[in-house]
């Protein structure tokens, strides 16, 4: 209702009529939302496209260039590591792993929790129980731990670190969803679609689901940078990502220890990493904000 | 409320069993094994140690056994701190975490507190612009990050403070780790603090009292201040356990003696014994934790009954 007051008061646009296609449009008129998203996109674009464009290879070892400071002319504008490589590819490198392991751990822990969730909401009585008191239980075991602990005893694989991420970030997912489930459950639309006869599963999948978008892309959104803070948080440890690949945890890593040498092997990769939290944050928030018309603030 | 705390002790029970059901079996299931060292032993001695350990025994009643050591609360011997038994090891890391992990909640309270209602009583003005700002810049930056920038500039460059190390937990050496460890969660209260108490501020009972012609700092101490606490009260026990967990960087990074750095040093050397007990450990900790944020919650906020 809010969201229809308000938009009688704009003169500069038609509101859309769909209820995402509203969000979107308050989200565009955000600057700090629209910041973030283009802040965000460069940085995307700049790991995915730069490391082709840059003369240095991100795992080139050379023994003349060991810890050089960052330097215009040489073509080092980020510096080098102890090991004589250059830190602009291997913070573009690393951002593709980080990025790649926010957005992959997250999306597993999207299905797990998506369906975890709108099964356990639509089933309903026993099977409910049964599902949510795992999701109790679970979610009071310390699985920073359990991460670690899987980290170090099967390697250092990049699979297996977004599936134990993924595996330990889809409980709350599943609570949201099954809340939303229970609301939409008594509508009339669902009542509708059980009278003619569609199956439950198809139900969950065509009408539940897709009815808790909103939430989940809020929640979803606000999920990856709490991702890719675990993946560096492993990789800082050493049991993350393994050499020469690297990710902006593992740069940071090399950072930390190197930090009264070279400070900028902290720097660079650490103000990636935070820029990319902050703007994933802000745009978390903007879209609650755009999706929640009630909330005036 | 009593009857409450109870039930949600016994509650505990299977997420207790469950934690160290999953925890032995995924120690137990990896590869590699606490005595594979670079010198090979000769088999007789190893297969004696094995003997010795129990570990020779099918895995399931290795399981039972050690459930059964637990209900008597014997976390067993250490492999690799050798004449040393786990709780002993935890009763020697635990002290080290504990003050780290207490002072540095006290800091995020307080401080967070302090900055949320600052920012909530000049809404909109500059100084909740300059606070809210630095929250969100505070919640990005991850720990690991603050924690080196801090000791380089406050260790290295301005000499003010120890880089590292531990001083028998002198002062001095314990700013650097609680403030790094701190600051993400000094960030977060303040965002909780100024958004409840900013809602509590417009809501009627405080209109009520402005208009009785009470005192500003009477109405924020006496009315509002309890309302606008809640929200941080049932953060505090998720907050604890973050806490604990992120100890582990920030012991690694100035070299605390705590249980973190015993945590990973065992999972490195495959240390079963100490591995699970730390696991464990820290989950009834966290358990005990939330437990109490959820009594005090009910405490402070009279419209919760417990049935």
């Amino acid at each position: 209702m809010a969201g229809w007051i308000r938009g009688c008061a704009m003169t500069d646009a038609v509101l859309p009529r769909s209820p995402g296609g509203r969000a979107w449009a308050r989200l565009r008129r955000n600057p700090t939302a629209v910041a973030a998203m283009i802040v965000l996109g460069v940085i995307a674009g700049l790991c995915i496209v730069g490391p082709w464009v840059i003369p240095h290879s991100y795992d080139a070892v050379s023994w003349e260039n060991i810890l050089t400071a960052p330097d215009w002319s040489s073509g080092h504008w980020f510096g080098t590591d102890p090991n004589g490589r250059d830190l602009l590819a291997r913070t573009l490198v690393g951002g593709r792993i980080s990025l790649m392991v926010g957005l992959v751990a997250s999306l597993v822990s999207l299905v797990i929790g998506v369906s975890w969730g709108a099964v356990a909401g639509y089933t309903g009585g026993r099977v409910d129980g049964v599902m949510m008191r795992i999701v109790d239980i679970l979610y009071a075991l310390p699985f920073m731990f359990f991460v670690i602990l899987l980290m170090v005893y099967f390697g250092r694989n990049i699979v297996l670190i977004f599936v134990a991420i993924g595996a330990v970030e889809w409980l709350t997912m599943a609570r949201i969803v099954r809340g939303q489930t229970l609301s939409l459950k008594r509508r009339e639309f669902i009542e509708a679609a059980r009278a003619i006869g569609v199956p439950g599963l198809t139900i969950v999948r065509r009408h539940i689901v897709p009815n808790v978008a909103g939430p989940v892309i809020v929640f979803l959104t606000l999920t990856i940078p709490e991702v890719m803070l675990i993946e560096s948080f492993i990789s800082f440890l050493g049991l993350g990502v393994q050499e020469p690949m690297t990710s902006w945890g593992v740069l940071i890593s090399e950072g930390a220890q190197n930090i009264e040498e070279a400070p900028w092997l902290l720097a660079f990769p650490g103000t990636c990493l935070a820029l990319t939290l902050l703007c994933l944050n802000l745009l978390g928030d903007a879209l609650r904000d755009a999706l929640d018309p009630r909330d005036g603030r | 409320m009593f009857r409450y705390a109870v039930a949600r002790l016994l509650g505990a029970i299977p997420t207790l069993f469950a934690l160290v059901t999953i925890a032995f079996f995924l120690v137990r299931l990896a590869p590699g094994g606490p005595f594979d060292d670079e010198r090979q032993l000769p088999p007789e001695i190893e297969a004696n140690l094995q003997r010795a350990y129990n570990l020779d025994a099918p895995l399931t009643s290795q399981y039972l056994r050690y459930l059964g050591d637990l209900a008597r609360g014997d976390l067993g011997p250490s492999f690799k701190y050798k004449d040393y038994s786990v709780a002993e090891l935890i009763a020697t890391g635990l002290p080290a975490t504990l003050r780290i992990g207490l002072s540095a909640l006290v800091v995020a309270v307080l401080a967070g507190v302090f900055c949320g209602a600052v920012a909530a009583l000049r809404r909109n003005g500059w100084v909740d612009r300059v606070v809210m700002t630095l929250a969100m810049t505070g919640i990005a930056i991850p720990n690991f990050v603050v924690a080196p920038a801090l000791t380089l500039l406050l260790g290295v460059y301005l000499r003010l403070l120890p880089v590292g190390g531990w001083g028998d937990g002198a002062f001095r050496f314990l700013i650097l780790p609680v403030v790094a460890l701190a600051l993400p969660k000094i960030a977060y209260v303040a965002r909780l603090t100024r958004g409840s108490l900013a809602e509590v501020l417009g809501s009627p009972y405080i209109r009520t009292a402005r208009a009785k012609g009470l005192r500003g700092t009477t109405i924020l101490v006496r009315h509002a201040a309890r309302a606008a606490l809640l929200p941080v009260v049932s953060y505090l026990g998720p907050t604890a356990a973050a806490l604990l967990t992120g100890s582990v960087v920030i012991e690694q990074i100035f070299g605390i003696p705590g249980l973190g750095r015993y945590f990973v040093q065992g999972a490195l050397n495959r240390d079963y014994t100490l591995v699970l007990g730390i696991v464990l450990f820290y989950g009834t900790l966290i358990i005990l934790l939330n437990l109490l944020a959820d009594l005090a919650y009910g405490w402070l906020d009279p419209r919760v009954r417990y049935d």
